[in-house]
């Protein structure tokens, strides 16, 4: 299945874009998709912390995705 | 409920204008503005990054979940900008009325505190000789 990832913050200058295009195998977990691109982006490892969310919710490792799923790299946040 | 995310100054007599109610005797409200200064490098400007649709969401939630935890709160207001923003520009304005004034400054510090954890907002600090994003790294 195809994922669309949205990238922000560090992880866009990191990756190079504000978006990653992905054909991963149905069913992946957010811990397989962020194990991926962790060996894709080896930079991503120093980061403090980086969570993924689906469609605006934060994701646990076990959830499975979908192809119409809303997904983006959260970085450590710093608002305020 | 007045939940903003906004790349145009933020108008903090008009968000505390969302928070009057006549049920209200106390008003709370925290201001957060860009310092000149950050672990020791002085900085020049801040720019703020978000994913929008995400952050109204988590700045929804985070909003109701006060409304939960003090059930007498009147009116919530979170306003946060994005963007580039000079050193005394105000950043976020959280407001929130109650009819009594300890319950709002437990609310206020409660929304501040957890947007701070959970609403998908960066900020990356420019200084005189380059930049950071802030809290990135260990």
């Amino acid at each position: 299945m195809k994922l669309t990832i949205a990238l922000f913050g560090i992880t866009r200058e990191i990756v190079g874009s504000p978006q990653l295009e992905l054909t991963v195998p149905a069913g992946q977990s957010v811990q397989e998709l962020l194990a991926g691109l962790h060996q894709s982006f080896p930079a991503l490892g120093q980061l403090r912390s980086l969570a993924v969310a689906v469609n605006n919710e934060y994701a646990q490792p076990d959830t499975q995705l979908h192809e119409r799923d809303e997904i983006a790299l959260i970085p450590p946040v710093s608002g305020g | 409920m007045l939940i903003q995310l906004t790349d145009q100054p933020i108008d903090v007599a008009a968000v505390l204008q969302a928070v009057q109610a006549d049920g209200a005797g106390a008003v709370n409200a925290f201001i957060g503005t860009i310092r000149n200064r950050s672990t020791g490098r002085r900085v020049v400007r801040l720019h703020y990054e978000a994913y929008d649709q995400m952050a109204v969401h988590q700045l929804r939630k985070v909003a109701e979940q006060a409304v939960e935890k003090w059930p007498m709160l009147q009116e919530v207001a979170v306003v946060h900008r994005k963007g580039t923003l000079d050193i005394g520009d105000v950043a976020v304005v959280v407001a929130v009325s109650t009819p009594h004034r300890a319950e709002s400054f437990a609310a206020c510090q409660y929304i501040i505190d957890t947007l701070k954890e959970v609403v998908p907002i960066w900020k990356k600090e420019e200084y005189e000789d380059g930049t950071v994003w802030v809290a990135a790294h260990p």
